[in-house]
């Protein structure tokens, strides 16, 4: 059984359908890439699956229950954490409270400062700048805040969404280290990217989102080889 | 000299009383960027309260010390005025969040009204006083006078600042209420529980203007139904003056106000004396000649300070002393 299954979800805006009606399945341990292009709905997607989104129809079976409405900060002591488009960090918040809020659901003191130790082994960078506000760091810094406070809650399920957005190439390949470092140690990942190829390269399975709805799904290596994802998303 | 030393004294005074009430209103801007226009409101509920206990207790004979009364004063109008902001929160603000920016300044307005005519109805449209029971020393500094009750509210305010700052940066709801007043939605994914952290900044915010209700009641030793409203303005300017959202700017805010209307009202005799220039009119000679001062405007004009220092600030710098950015947050 999987640990997350997603049945016909749909997701507007008002009056406005991002998401219509999509079927999404990740088991445990599992990496999957979501691709697509932009004003697809993958965002919309992992909101929704965050609980910041309520869906308009469908359900989301997540650890085999309905977790289909329930708000976001139940859904991270269920073990889901995202870690949101641009980052979103707290600005005025230091790099070191920024991390405190990732395990705001933690009440094991001491597991939380052997934790916080591991994200700083991780990223050194933020060890040294773990007095500064966040709002000071550089993309880059900000984009490990972020990936180390979603860490912080010990999430099961780790939703990204497009983590190597904006970073010079140097910093895409060490996040991408990261994610699949994160990956071997269990944590099941949903990414979304912008970054089709390194995105696939990474993940087992891939989903390829179109105007909202889900228009191909397979093996990553059978996507990366595909002729139309190579044309719509690999730039061949 | 002695005038600047003890308008300095009552402007501290006054101040501090600004400050206090002046954290709710920036709190709550922080946090949800509502202006709580019924926070005046909390304040003078709290002073009713307060001097409905102290003054049935007094009454009673209890042989009870005074300031043990005045502390079960204000041990009851903490808890009122913080269910009252808790129920404005629940009933009025939270139904409208997400809401245009217009509909809960109207709400707050409407709030603010209803609670002053609540309050005339339980305490009747006449300025009740405050009794004096505390025996109110009075110390001379250096030509000035200070009273008790003057070093007991500029302490408390002290310390109530102090543990204000305290739980805003120290404690784990201060660190939540940070995060929810920078970005609610990333507090949420983080486990907050949004509803409850805003919820608490107005219960908070209440709790102090509740103690500001008791000060304000004790120093001028008189309370009203409507005496929340010119209170909560100038402690609203304070907020402005400071840079609204942002706590050490409420405080800073707060006590410039108190200094510069207490300054104003103590030199504003003098400044507007037209003996100083009397030679305009022979008339006018005469007079000066006769009484000494002709003085246009007096201290009852006190008041007219803290609004000019609020244009001012609007003027100037929107954004307050400590504010960081103005423009669409306002
Ligand atoms: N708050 C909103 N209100 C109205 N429409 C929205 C809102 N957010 C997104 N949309 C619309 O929903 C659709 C899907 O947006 P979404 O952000 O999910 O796309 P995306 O796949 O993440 O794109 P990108 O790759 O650019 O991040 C778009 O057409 C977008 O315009
Ligand atoms: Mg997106």
């Amino acid at each position: 059984m999987s640990l997350l299954e997603v049945r016909n979800l749909k997701v507007a805006y008002g009056g406005i359908v991002a998401v219509r009606g999509i079927d999404l399945e990740v088991a445990a341990g599992e990496l999957v890439a979501l691709i697509g292009a932009n004003g697809a709905g993958k965002t919309t997607t992992l909101k929704a699956l965050a609980g910041v989104l309520r869906p308009s129809g469908g359900s989301v079976h997540y650890d085999g229950a309905s977790i289909t409405h329930d708000p976001s900060h139940r859904l991270v002591q269920r073990g889901i954490a995202l870690v949101p488009e641009g980052r979103g960090v707290f600005a005025r918040l230091t790099v070191e409270e920024n991390l405190g809020m990732g395990a705001y659901i933690r009440d094991d003191r001491h597991e939380v400062r052997a934790d916080l130790d591991r994200i700083y082994a991780l990223f050194p960078r933020l060890k040294e700048r773990r007095a500064q506000t966040a709002g000071t760091l550089s993309g880059g810094e900000q984009q490990m805040v972020a990936i180390g406070r979603a860490l912080m809650s010990r999430p099961k399920l780790l939703l990204l969404d497009e983590p190597s957005m904006g970073l010079a190439p140097l910093m895409v390949q060490k996040i991408f280290e990261v994610i699949a470092s994160i990956s071997a140690q269990g944590v099941t990942i949903l990414l979304v990217e912008q970054n089709a190829r390194l995105a696939l390269q990474a993940a087992s399975r891939g989903y390829v989102m179109e105007s909202g709805a889900i228009t191909l799904t397979d093996a990553a290596s059978t996507l990366l080889a595909s002729e139309q994802v190579r044309q719509a998303y690999l730039g061949e | 000299m002695e005038v600047f030393l003890q308008q300095i004294i009552n402007g501290l005074t006054l101040g501090s009383i600004y400050a206090i009430v002046a954290l709710g209103y920036t709190m709550v801007y922080g946090i949800v960027q509502l202006i709580n226009f019924a926070h005046g409101e909390v304040v003078m509920i709290g002073a009713m309260v307060a001097l409905t206990v102290i003054g049935s207790l007094a009454g009673a004979n209890t042989g009870m010390p005074p300031v043990v009364i005045v502390l079960a004063g204000i041990a009851c109008a903490v808890p009122v005025c913080m269910a009252v902001g808790y129920t404005m929160e629940r009933v009025a603000y939270r139904p409208l969040r997400g809401a245009p920016r217009l509909a809960p300044l109207i709400t707050a307005i409407g709030i603010s009204i209803i609670l002053q005519h609540l309050a005339m109805l339980i305490w009747s449209r006449n300025p009740l006083s405050f009794p004096q029971i505390i025996p109110n020393p009075v110390f001379e500094i250096a030509g000035a006078n200070v009273s008790g009750v003057q070093i007991a509210i500029i302490s408390l305010s002290a310390l109530m600042m102090l543990g204000l700052t305290a739980l805003v940066y120290r404690t784990r709801l201060g660190t939540a209420m940070r995060a929810t007043s920078e970005n609610p939605q990333v507090a949420g994914l983080m486990g907050v529980n949004i509803n409850r952290v805003i919820a608490s900044t107005f219960v908070i915010g209440a709790g102090l203007g509740a103690v500001a209700g008791v000060m304000v009641g004790t120093y001028y030793g008189i309370a009203h139904y409507t005496m929340g409203a010119l209170l909560g303005l100038k402690a609203f300017s304070a907020a402005v003056l400071g840079g609204i959202g942002n706590l050490a700017g409420a405080m800073l805010g707060g006590i410039l106000l108190g200094l510069v209307e207490a300054l104003g009202a103590g030199y504003i005799g003098e400044l507007t004396d037209l003996c100083h220039v009397s030679w305009i009119s022979t008339g006018l000679a005469e007079r000066c000649a006769q009484d000494g001062h002709v003085v246009l405007m007096g201290s009852n004009y006190q008041d007219v300070f803290a609004f000019l220092v609020l244009i001012a600030v609007l003027v100037f710098r929107p954004s307050g002393l400590l504010g960081e950015r103005v423009g669409d947050r306002a």
